[in-house]
């Protein structure tokens, strides 16, 4: 097997004097997708922030790509990591929330292209064409002048994804994006992202509630429940050979 | 027309007298709103501070210029800070007023930016932060340019309050059109006319730019909700 793109090593977490993660260990590989499941208030969305560094860790490491995300070395010691060592790092993870986060003041093309120019310093004409592929790609290629609050939440999400994408991330986090659409609306988002997961070569961790999409298309399930890794493996394992009680009662909620 | 107190005469000799103070009382308050404009990021930038003793300071300071009258900020400036030993500095008439007015109205413009950068949603920076943009891109490309807008028209407001407070710059003998009238009036004995005149320019120019500003502030509601909803699409 190739070397993880991504470690949690004994990563624990506390909001003042609540822990909330107690120690995660999970490596994901290059082009692994993995699902993350479990009860509200379980600490998944944390996981990914902490990842995506919107959370300080409180300690453990995050490695990405063979470097530590949260600690870099400084005169021999390692050292809390500082802005500078933190965007050396970031720039291989990109995420899609719940609430979509486009800007308001761009157009949808803009919202693409803003990113690759004034980030990766990365020419325009090609940011261009590749954002317009991508626009095109989720099913937007005729609204790329329309601004953000002229479309409909699937459509937001799906500008979210190609904003995204267009980055060229190693790794990809998806924090319940689906959750704040209209029923209705949730289909549409969930086929781009089946596109991605079966087309593209990142790694992907998605927090979801939609099970079945879930276990469709993730290599891995990870169980999380109370801050811990309750279970973890191949959907088939998780999901039908798994003992953990709490594990299944929590899938007999997703089961009419 | 036959008033007892009221001249035409008076009136029209007391005219041009005031209105050579009007360039003065426009100039001051322009030069008193860019200073505030320019000294409200100082505030805006000292509050963003994240350590609490420099924030409690940066609070106490702001409180205390805006509970106290401008009036005598200006007087401390204009009579106080020349007597003061070491500091103590004379100043133009002029320029003690664009200070001491644009400081004072600087700690209300500064609380304007300040709730206009508050009014950029938490989500934005996050999302700025995923797509690793700079600390100052993020500024410049993601949150001040939602934050601006919002607040034009509140500038504008405090733009007319500031017009009718220029006047007080008339006690520290800045030549505004009050200050004009009231030259006019000892000098001829004679205070209702100019003084009129001066009460009817205030009018003549603040209720215009009133209007404007409702116009300005309708243009941008219209920028960020209507006009966005039926911009033309086409790729
Ligand atoms: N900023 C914060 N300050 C304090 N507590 C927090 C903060 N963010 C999260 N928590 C707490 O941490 C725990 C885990 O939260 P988290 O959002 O990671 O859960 P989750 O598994 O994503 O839940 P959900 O399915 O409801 O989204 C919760 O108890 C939550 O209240
Ligand atoms: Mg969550």
């Amino acid at each position: 097997m190739s070397e993880p793109i991504v470690q949690f090593k004994n990563v624990h977490k506390s909001f003042g004097d609540v822990e909330v993660l107690k120690g995660i260990d999970l490596d994901i590989s290059p082009s692994e997708k993995v699902a993350i499941i479990g009860p509200s208030g379980s600490g998944k969305t944390t996981i990914i922030r902490m990842l995506m560094t919107l959370e300080k860790i409180t300690s453990g490491d995050i490695i990405v790509d063979g470097q530590n995300l949260w600690k870099m070395e400084k005169n021999g010691s390692m050292v809390e990591a500082n802005q500078k060592h933190l965007r050396s790092i970031r720039g291989d993870i990109g995420m899609v929330f719940q609430h979509f986060n486009l800007f308001p003041h761009m157009t949808i093309l803009e919202n693409c292209m803003t990113a690759p120019i004034h980030v990766k310093k990365e020419e325009k004409t090609e940011v261009r064409k590749r954002s317009i592929q991508m626009l095109e790609r989720v099913g937007l290629g005729d609204k790329l002048d329309n601004y953000p609050n002229q479309l409909s939440g699937g459509q937001k999400q799906r500008v979210a994804m190609a904003r995204a994408l267009v980055m060229r991330p190693k790794v990809m986090l998806f924090d319940e994006v689906t959750s704040a659409l209209d029923p209705e609306l949730v289909g549409e988002v969930l086929e781009v992202i089946r596109d991605i997961a079966k087309n593209d070569d990142m790694a992907m961790i998605l927090v979801t509630h939609e099970m079945d999409f879930a276990l469709d298309i993730a290599d891995k399930v990870v169980f999380l429940d109370e801050g811990v890794i309750a279970e973890s493996g191949s959907a088939s394992q998780v999901i039908e050979h798994s003992q953990n009680e709490r594990l299944q009662s929590f899938l007999s909620r997703f089961r009419n | 027309m036959d008033f007892t107190y009221w001249s035409w005469d008076t009136f029209l000799e007391a005219l041009p007298f005031v209105l050579q103070g009007l360039g003065i009382t426009i100039g001051l308050t322009f030069s008193c709103f860019v200073f505030a404009l320019v000294f409200g990021f100082v505030w805006t930038f000292l509050q963003r501070i994240q350590n609490k003793y420099i924030k409690a300071v940066v609070t106490f300071i702001m409180e205390f210029i805006r509970s106290t009258p401008p009036l005598v900020q200006l007087f401390f400036i204009y009579y106080a800070l020349p007597v003061l030993p070491v500091i103590g500095v004379t100043l133009h008439p002029f320029v003690c007023a664009v200070i001491g007015l644009g400081v004072h109205f600087s700690t209300y413009i500064g609380e304007i930016y300040r709730s206009g950068i508050e009014s950029v949603d938490k989500g934005q920076w996050e999302a700025a932060t995923a797509l690793n943009y700079s600390t100052k891109d993020k500024w410049l490309r993601i949150i001040l340019p939602q934050a601006f807008p919002p607040t034009i028209p509140m500038l504008g407001n405090y733009f007319i309050i500031m017009f009718k407070e220029v006047p007080l710059a008339s006690t520290i003998s800045v030549g505004g059109i009050l200050f004009m009238a009231r030259t006019f009036g000892s000098e001829h004995w004679a205070y209702l006319e100019p003084i009129t005149i001066v009460g009817i320019l205030f009018l003549l120019l603040s209720y215009p730019s009133a209007l404007l500003i409702k116009k300005l502030e309708k243009k941008i509601n219209h920028r960020f909700n209507t006009s966005v909803m039926t911009k033309n699409t086409n790729a």
